[in-house]
């Protein structure tokens, strides 16, 4: 039971809005500790799965580029174009990047779009140009709303694009998991699954979408 | 063959570049804490494999130290006003995207042709992902023609706004691993089975696809769920008990288990990360945009897989 300790104090420092770094570092030396491990064994378990992970960190490499182009503008051109294209609502605009992520993730391409390749240079200035254009007295409250609204439209586009390109991570988990239980799946049996639910998200989350152009944000 | 440590190696300059111009602007409000931190960074980057497990721990505990103790903060590198950014906005036009898309081109023609023996076949999209950014600054630099640190001081200036929440996606991976020897899965798993009401396949289905979704916005991973709900209710329960197609109770089961990620500031990179990147005032604002997608769909995903597992 010690082990679930790290829990508790992930749950516990996130609601008292302890830095995350903090809190994280403290549950993985918590749980290390709760299951019976030497206090410098935890730290050097700690370093070396860190070390390990450094490939989540790597894509930042990505900011340097993404600076250059805002500081040429890039945002300003973004809103500009939709600014001046009267049928480009707010809702309109996310169902088609929507639509854009989940097919280009469903052919494998997942790479091509995300918060700090596309969301914040293209398609948040884009989105907060089109809100004030329906609303010129919108809030501040009411354009970061239009905003978050964006990264969510990103993430659900690619959790539910994904699983039906036949190579990627989680289907091979998948996969791995059912063959060492002596179960044997091929990718495509699997890949096919993800289809109806891929609707139902398009259709759920494109509902919500169309519904923003309806009422005042 | 070219694989991670090239990637790491860029990574490893950029955070270098960091803490090199950060200790040289002296107007920096936490010039020191701040440079310490890229720097620290750059080191794992550099030479994280010579630093042995507890070196590198040691260094993890370093960074958090600096970031939970508020060292780190936002310098003003030189940029461009507003007034020169829609004045070559208007300049350049819709051109202005095209550099936008190299990244992503290289990144999809690398995966589709690069391979053995130049570079390794796992890392290929990444490397190809680390090709892009270096073609992307070669073209910017020559068409836009910015000063030659400007690569540098817009990348700092970004990486400065988004702060500690950088580190935090590959901190929350770390804090998986040690979950993983610890064996919180297991116990976890140990309590989900132990819920199940007899005889009712509807509560079995139930079970694992909250479960999936739970125990992922308790990890932030589907990935680290999967594995142990599978064991605990999926495969004994829904598949060998009760009869039910493993492919789909284990595809569709998986995508319950996205409900939840869609759900926790766990899943920093899809959660936290972007309301920082976007400067949103509510740091659980991106979340807080989902709820109304993630529950009708962890819905959906129960009657699917009742309705179409067990015919």
């Amino acid at each position: 039971m010690w082990p679930l300790i790290g829990i508790g104090v992930v749950i516990i420092g996130f609601a008292l809005r302890f830095n995350p770094l903090l809190v994280v570092v403290v549950a993985a030396l918590a749980s290390g500790l709760g299951a019976g491990l030497a206090p410098l064994d935890v730290v050097a378990a700690i370093g070396k799965a860190f070390n390990n992970s450094r490939y989540v960190t790597a894509v930042w490499i990505l900011l340097p580029v993404i600076g250059l182009l805002e500081r040429a503008g890039l945002r300003t051109r973004a809103r500009d174009v939709v600014a001046n294209v009267a049928s480009a609502t707010t809702g309109r605009i996310l169902l088609a990047y929507l639509l854009f992520r989940q097919a280009t993730a469903a052919v494998g391409l997942t790479t091509v779009a995300g918060h700090a390749q596309t969301v914040r240079p293209l398609l948040a200035p884009m989105v907060e140009a089109s809100a004030t254009r329906a609303d010129p007295d919108i809030s501040p409250d009411g354009l970061a709303k239009v905003r978050a609204m964006a990264a969510a439209t990103d993430n659900v586009g690619v959790f539910f694009g994904e699983d039906i390109f036949l190579a990627v991570a989680s289907i091979l988990l998948i996969k791995g998991f059912l063959d060492s239980n002596g179960i044997f799946v091929t990718p495509f049996q699997l890949s096919v699954w993800a289809i109806p639910t891929a609707v139902a998200a398009f259709v759920i989350h494109g509902a919500r979408l169309l519904r923003i152009d309806r009422k005042p944000t | 063959m070219i694989g991670l440590p090239f990637l790491y190696a860029l990574a490893g300059l950029m955070f270098a570049g960091f803490a090199v111009s950060t200790l040289a602007d002296r107007a920096h409000p936490r010039r020191f804490g701040s440079a310490a931190f890229w720097g620290l960074l750059a080191l794992s980057f550099l030479a994280g494999d010579r630093l042995g497990d507890l070196g590198n721990g040691v260094l993890v505990l370093a960074l958090v130290a600096l970031a939970g103790t508020g060292r780190l903060g936002k310098g003003s590198p030189p940029t461009t006003s507003p007034e020169q950014r829609a004045a070559s906005a208007s300049k350049y036009g819709n051109r202005l995207f095209l550099p936008a898309l190299i990244v992503p081109a290289v990144a999809l023609l690398g995966t589709l042709l690069l391979g053995p023996p130049l570079v390794e076949a796992k890392q290929v999209t990444l490397v190809s992902l680390g090709l892009g950014v270096v073609i992307a600054l070669v073209v910017l630099q020559l068409w836009l023609k910015p000063p030659l640190r400007a690569p540098l001081d817009e990348g700092r200036s970004l990486a400065e706004s988004i702060g500690w929440a950088l580190v935090l996606p590959q901190m929350l991976a770390t804090l998986g691993a040690i979950f993983g020897l610890a064996g919180v899965g297991a116990i976890i798993g140990g309590f989900a089975s132990g819920w199940i009401p007899e005889g009712s396949r509807l509560a079995a289905v139930l079970a694992f696809t909250l479960g999936m979704a739970g125990f992922t916005i308790i990890m932030g991973n589907a990935f680290a769920a999967f594995p142990v709900m599978m064991a605990a209710v999926g495969l004994p329960i829904l598949v060998l008990k009760l009869g039910g197609d493993p492919a789909i109770v284990a595809a569709i089961g998986m995508l319950a288990g996205f409900c939840g990620t869609l759900l926790t500031p766990m899943a920093a990179n899809f959660n936290i990360v972007p309301a920082v990147l976007l400067e949103l005032p509510d740091r659980n604002g991106v979340i807080k945009a989902q709820v109304a997608t993630a529950l009708p769909l962890l819905a959906i995903n129960t009657l699917l897989i009742w309705g179409l597992a067990f015919r």
